[in-house]
Formats: C-alpha cells, structure tokens, sequence
C-alpha cells in the first residue's frame, strides 16, 4: 500500500458519516415524539387547549369510560374481522400467484401494485359512487327484484368494512406471497410421498412455514386498519366513529391532547404486543414489509 | 393405493386450475373496480360526481385551462413534497442501510428496532406524537413539518429496500478497488453506488409513491393554508369530487405507470450490462491462467 496515504485503520469517519444521520433521524423523530406522547399522556388538559404539566391519570380514567371504551371495542372488532378477511382472501391468492413460473408471477404481482398507485382516497370514493342510493348496486338490485326500495349503504360500517378489505387486501397478500414462494416443492413431494393427503400437508407443512408471511400480514393489515381515519372518515362520513377519529379529534377541535395521547399510547401496547408475539416464533429482522 | 383413472385425474386438474384461476380474477377484479369507476367518472358529463350523467371529456380540456386553482396547487404542493422528501429519504436511506450493515457500534440494535416503528405503528400515532413535539417547541407547520413526517415512514422502507440489496462479495468488492488504489469516496461512488443502483431506484420510487399518497401525516402536520392533494381530496370529499379531480389523478396513475416501466427497463438493462461485465472479466482471468 502506498505509505503516503494517511488512513487510520480504526477511522470512525465513514462509520459516523453512513450510520449517523439514519440514527440521529431515528432517534430525533421517532424515540423522542414516542417517548414525548407517553408523557403528555399523564398530563392535565389545559383550560384553554394545550397541556398543564401536573401529571394525572384523569386521561386513562377517561379511557374507561362507557362511550370511549365502546369506540374502542368496536375499532378492536372492526380491525379483526377485515385482518380475518383479508387473510382468507388474501392466501388462497398468495399461493396462486406463488405457484406460478417466477415470471408470471412477477408479472402477477406487478399487477396487484398498479391500482396502490392510485390515490387511494379516490378508489374510496370510487366505492362510494357504485353503492350510492341512486347508484348501479342499488340499481343492479332493484332490477334483479332483491330489494323493494333503495338500500342505504353509504355511512354505514358495512361500506367501511368494503374500504378497509379493499385497501388493506394488497398488503397482506405481498408478505404472504413471499413466504409461499420460499416453500420448497420438495417439502411438500416428501408429504405427500410418506402417504399425506394434500389436507394433512396443507396443515402440518405449508401453513407452519408460510407462518411468518401470515404474521407479518396480520400485522400489515391489523395494526393500519385499527388507526385509520381516512377510511372511516370517507366512507362512514364522520358518523361512524372509530379509535383513530377520535385521536384525531382531540387534535383538532376537540383539543385534549392529553387524552389523544392516551389513546395513542394504547394503539402503541397494542402494537408492541402483538410485534412481541411475533418476535417468540419468528426474527423481527426476517419481517417482510413490501 | 387406490389407483385413479389418468385421465379423471388430468380432468380434475384441469378444473382445479380453472377455478383457481376464476377466484384470482374475482380479486384483481376487487382492486380494478375502484380503479375503473374513478377513470370512468373522469369523464362525467356534470358538476360533481354523484351519479353517471353522461360522457364528455371536457373535463380534460378544463384541467389544462388551469382555472382551478386550488387543485393545481395542491397539485405542485405534494410534488415539490414529494421529491424533497423522497431525496431526503434515498441519501440518508442508501448511506445508513450500507452503515448499519457494514458497522458494529454500541445502539445498532436499537436503532434497527426504531426503524421497525413507522413501518408498525399506526401512522396517526406517529403524527400526533411529531405533531405534540413541534407544537410544543413552536416549529411552524407546513411543508418542512410534511418532509420531516413523510421522510420518518419512507427513510425505513428505503434503509430495508437497500440492506437487501448489499451482498455478501461487496466487500470483497470494495477490497479490492481499495487494494487498487482507490480511496473511500472513490470507492463509494463507483463501486458500491453502481452495486445497489436498482435498490436505490426501487426505494425512491416507494417513498415517492408513499408520500404523495399520504394522506394522514400531510392533513395533521400541514399548515392552515396550503394542503397536499390527498389532504384536498378528504376535505372536497363532503361536498362531492368535482370530475377534474378524477381526471388529474387518472393522468397521475398514467405517469405512475409510465414512471414505473422506464425504471424496470433502466434496472433489467444494468442487470444485465453488470452480467456481461462479470463474464468478459472472468473470461480473461481464465485465459491469463491458461497462458500463465
């Protein structure tokens, strides 16, 4: 090596210049808001907005209270139900797409992703305008001579249900996909030649190794579906009420910070809850997020 | 084992594929609808769009008139948005995704742990929490609040798009230039950077695509003035979508598209120039052995 250069073996130079500003970023926007919500969250309300800092627990008190905790079970049961649904849409999908020669496949997915470049608000409110009172569902249904009169379908929490499978859908069937197509067809020949039928391996082979695609799903579309606000703002009209329209709220005209922070500390638990269960059977770093 | 007829077995198969083909397409069907109505009321014949009143493409003609304002605002609003953030997001993603691969340091693991939470946590926590922080500080919303929460959810997609990227013979790689006489920063620009040239592309086509459909982030850390086009869209969504919206955001798809084939000819044809590259030079490392 040439002797003239000056180059330290132990410089820290490129290592601060490469990893520093991923970790200052993380670390300014993320901990720091994280750890600052918390902390707003056993705050007092301010009289006139804002927060006084005398710590209570009124917020989390507040949380328990009959409306709120009926918001939030009823946000808890919505989220479940579209997590189940796109799970059981989204598998059998998965593994179409997944058993196919790696270019069709590819294609296959791509496929999938065009229509998540349109904005999505506007796919809402293209459902909107197919169930409209005077739209064609109803239209096609009067016709066929299924109902009498009109259904009103708009604002009501079956139409956000339809929003919320719809958008989600894609995001569960990716992480699935990319743990079917990792199954080797030799795992499932020996299955199949030791004298399985093709439900036992479905049971014992496939679904315990796809088990990591299924987590990360769940996740991809459980956690999201229980904040959004768009979703249940568009297609519920603001009548419906959900956990992320209220944290929204208090943000807004409401103004309690204290207990939108509560709220949001408790998506938090929740989230961090269900990460720590995925992380006892799977490595967090194996998570498929695309 | 019961031996089954051939071709009962081929029939089967048959017809298992075809209804396994019919059930994919009743899902593409599912994600195309929406995406079909929303062209389809671009080219409404009335004021807003409640219901199908008949074709016209006027509509078009309207938008490039430029009479409405606030849609082209908003419009030019998110793309400088857009790029920003998405610039942001690929240099601090592309220099931290090779860092936290490269280097050990005391926090790593808590860093990468941090880079898990916009992906997981629900992004009106992750607002309301920044949202709390520059309220209290008094940092003034509008468009650099918006940058630094679209750059927080797209700076992790971009770090793990990247870190998939690196493989295990780029360091051999970089030795090697080093051994060669290359200094660091020359190393980095034309060993390391042309290595994850189609990471780089795929994680700056997601943060484009994340922030400028971003609705969440925009609407709360945005100023009383000015909103993003999805943040427009939400609050003319009361009053009813007036078709000009439909037909901005069909040429925007269009683009999308566009933006989306340019960028996997560009990725296939440095593929396969690094393929060809890789064959000539082992080609020549086999004939100098042969002579030698």
């Amino acid at each position: 090596m040439n002797p003239g250069t000056k180059k330290k073996p132990h410089s820290r130079l490129p290592m601060i210049a490469q990893a520093g500003p991923v970790s200052l970023w993380m670390i300014l926007f993320v901990t720091i808001p994280m750890l600052f919500i918390i902390f707003i969250s056993f705050m007092t309300r301010g009289t006139f907005g804002g927060v006084e800092y005398t710590p209570t627990l009124t917020s989390y008190k507040t949380l328990a209270d009959v409306i709120y905790l009926n918001v939030i079970l009823k946000s808890l049961r919505v989220a479940v139900v579209t997590t189940a649904v796109c799970l059981l849409l989204g598998y059998p999908f998965a593994y179409y797409i997944a058993r196919k020669p790696a270019d069709v496949a590819s294609r296959l997915i791509m496929l999938l992703m065009i229509p998540l470049w349109t904005n999505s608000l506007m796919r809402l409110n293209a459902w909107m305008l197919l169930f409209q009172t005077n739209g064609p569902v109803n239209k096609a249904l009067l016709a066929l001579g299924l109902v009498e009169k009109p259904v009103m379908f708009l604002y009501t929490d079956g139409l956000v249900l339809l929003g919320l499978i719809t958008n989600f859908l894609p995001f569960a069937v990716l992480p699935m996909y990319s743990s079917i197509e990792k199954l080797q067809n030799a795992m499932l020949e020996a299955s199949a030649d030791l004298g399985a039928k093709p439900s036992t391996t479905f049971l014992r082979v496939t679904l315990p190794l796809t088990c990591p695609g299924i987590f990360s799903a769940v996740i991809l579309t459980f956690i999201p579906a229980l904040g959004t606000y768009t979703i249940t703002d568009m297609l519920g009209g603001g009548k419906v009420l959900y956990i992320g329209n209220i944290i929204k709220n208090q943000f807004g005209t409401i103004r309690n910070w204290p207990l939108g922070a509560a709220l949001s500390v408790l998506l938090l638990l929740i989230t961090a809850l269900l990460i720590f269960i995925y992380s006892r059977f799977a490595s967090i770093e194996d998570m498929e997020v695309m | 084992m019961r031996q089954e007829n051939p071709n009962r077995k081929i029939l089967r198969e048959k017809r298992s594929r075809f209804w396994s083909s019919f059930y994919a397409a009743i899902i593409y069907a599912l994600f195309y609808i929406p995406v079909l109505v929303m062209i389809q009321f671009s080219f409404n014949d009335a004021k807003r769009n409640y219901s199908w009143e008949g074709f016209t493409t006027a509509w078009y003609g309207k938008l490039f008139s430029f009479r409405n304002h606030d849609l082209w605002e908003a419009l030019v609003y998110s793309l400088i948005i857009a790029v920003v953030a998405t610039v942001i997001s690929v240099v601090i993603g592309v220099l931290g995704g090779i860092g936290l691969k490269k280097f050990q340091f005391r926090g790593k693991k808590f860093i990468n742990l941090m880079l898990y939470v916009p992906i997981v946590v629900p992004e009106i926590v992750l607002a309301v929490s920044m949202l709390i922080i520059f309220m209290t500080i008094g940092i003034k919303l509008g468009m650099g609040t918006i940058v630094i929460g679209h750059c927080t959810f797209c700076i992790p997609y971009a770090v793990v798009t990247i870190k998939g990227r690196i493989s295990g013979d780029n360091d051999t790689l970089q030795e090697a230039s080093m051994d060669l006489g290359a200094n660091r920063v020359q190393t980095f620009w034309r060993i390391t950077i042309p290595s994850i040239m189609p990471g780089i592309m795929s994680a700056a086509f997601l943060s484009f695509t994340l922030s400028i459909d971003d609705v969440i982030m925009s609407n709360m850390l945005a100023s009383a003035r000015q909103s993003t086009l999805p943040v427009l869209i939400l609050s003319v969504n009361r009053t009813g979508i007036t078709p000009d919206i439909n037909a901005l955001t069909t040429l925007m798809v269009l683009v999308m598209v566009f933006g989306m084939l340019v960028m996997n000819f560009i990725q296939r044809r440095i593929a396969a120039k690094q393929a060809r590259e890789i064959a000539e030079s082992e080609k020549r490392i086999s004939a100098m052995s042969s002579h030698g």
